[in-house]
């Protein structure tokens, strides 16, 4: 190369810029410049603009829906302990209630039982009472009846006839 | 265009190709605003805007491959180049970065292209032009940002120096700012692409002559001819390198203007 300039340096300066170049070296650079910097970096700037929003949207998309699924996990699990919890609860209700209505019928039973115990005891005490009564008079008519046959006198006399029994009858029970 | 170099070559003996053939004469009567890089200017311009019109047109979140390879040329310049070099402020000067690298590219492929083939930018015009835009946008940078006193004196009286050292340090550092930077920026550029310009002449011209010569020298013209094509791929690389190369440095002067000290 050196060999090359020193050969050059034989000629015509070629140092020395011509005016013509200078000026259309001026405005063509210039013209570029604009052309450039007008249409071609705004674009070129929008692009890469363009290009990190989707890969930075995407990203963020994701995270996004990610995080909803989280949040929509946690919320379900959280819906499913609440509701395990209640249905125990639930059941903890059901089976005391459940011991209490047993509890409440038993003693309804019992005392429903005891009534009718009771109702039969005093009814059975009644017609026993009855049944005395009227065998007592019964077998007072018959035995003065049997007795006045027996005796051949006729005992028409009330009181002295229901005298006679009582104390038949107290006999009855004393020798007894 | 072609046609020229091989006018020149039909005289006697071979004429080593010079600085006469990168001043090629207009191509519309004698109007100086219609010679080859000019006209490779425009084209750039053209090309360059239809390219990225057409891949940013539909910003598409699944970019098609005019996209995607649109994409990556503006990520590198935005990134690799203006974000890790600037800083938080980087976004403001894409555009001017990125401008800066596709129209300095652009026109030195232009050097290897077929039927085109002339990089613009060894037209030393092209390198300085682009070099004063850095020039005031780096200094108007930091003025902006720092006020034009502080970041004068920044420049000249270098914070945590020994006073004795600023007789040394103060003209060096105008000199670097105001001078070598944009002289350096412009110049490599301008000899990396005449250099590698005239190194392709050199064995694309010359393997053309041997052809014409003897017999002997028609067997080794096909060596020129593959050195001619090697070195091309050489400078596709030497292209993109220097265009990188301008936009990087770009950057860091930015970058030194908006740094409270540099």
């Amino acid at each position: 190369m050196i060999r090359t300039i020193n050969l050059a340096a034989e000629n015509a300066n070629p140092l020395i810029p011509h005016t013509a170049e200078l000026i259309v070296g001026a405005i063509a650079f210039t013209l570029l410049f604009l052309v450039l910097r007008r249409a071609v970096v705004p674009m070129f700037e929008k692009g890469f603009a363009a290009r990190t929003e989707a890969i930075q949207g995407g990203i963020e998309r994701a995270e996004k829906a990610q995080a909803e699924a989280q949040r929509a996990l946690a919320q379900y699990t959280e819906q499913l302990l609440k509701a395990r919890e209640e249905s125990q609860t639930m059941r903890e209700e059901a089976r005391s209630q459940g011991v209490a209505i047993v509890e409440e019928l038993r003693a309804k039973a019992q005392e429903e039982a005891a009534r009718i115990t009771a109702s039969a005891h005093a009814s059975i005490e009644a017609e026993r009472q009855q049944a005395i009564t009227s065998l007592r008079n019964e077998v007072g008519a018959i035995a003065v009846e049997l007795a006045s046959k027996i005796v051949g006198e006729a005992l028409d006399d009330q009181a002295r006839q229901s005298r006679i029994v009582d104390r038949f009858l107290d006999d009855l029970e004393s020798s007894k | 265009m072609r046609s020229l170099h091989l006018l020149r070559m039909e005289g006697a003996g071979f004429v080593p190709p010079s600085t006469n053939d990168f001043n090629l004469p207009p191509v519309f009567s004698n109007n100086p605003y219609t010679t080859k890089p000019v006209l490779l200017v425009f084209l750039s311009v053209i090309v360059v805007s239809i390219f990225f019109i057409m891949a940013s047109r539909k910003a598409a979140i699944v970019p098609s491959r005019l996209q995607f390879a649109g994409e990556k040329i503006y990520e590198f310049v935005r990134n690799d180049v203006a974000r890790d070099n600037i800083g938080h402020e980087f976004m403001r000067f894409v555009p001017y970065l990125f401008t800066l690298f596709t129209f300095v590219l652009t026109n030195n492929i232009f050097g290897i292209v077929p039927l085109l083939q002339f990089p613009a930018m060894s037209h030393v015009s092209f390198p300085y032009v682009l070099a004063i835009f850095t020039f005031i946008v780096f200094h108007y940078v930091g003025i902006r940002k720092q006020g034009i006193g502080k970041y004068l004196k920044d420049i000249m009286f270098m914070p945590g120096v020994p006073k004795a050292a600023y007789i040394l340090l103060t003209p060096l550092e105008l000199a670097t700012f105001f001078i070598v930077r944009p002289l350096t920026l412009s110049l490599r550029l301008f000899a990396n692409m005449f250099a590698g310009h005239l190194l392709l002449l050199v064995f694309i011209l010359g393997g053309d002559h041997l052809l014409k010569g003897v017999i002997g020298l028609k067997l080794i013209s096909p060596f020129a001819f593959a050195f001619g094509i090697g070195l091309t791929f050489f400078e596709f690389m030497v292209q993109c390198l220097q265009a990188y190369i301008f936009t990087l440095l770009t950057a860091l002067y930015i970058a030194g203007a908006l740094a409270d000290e540099h």
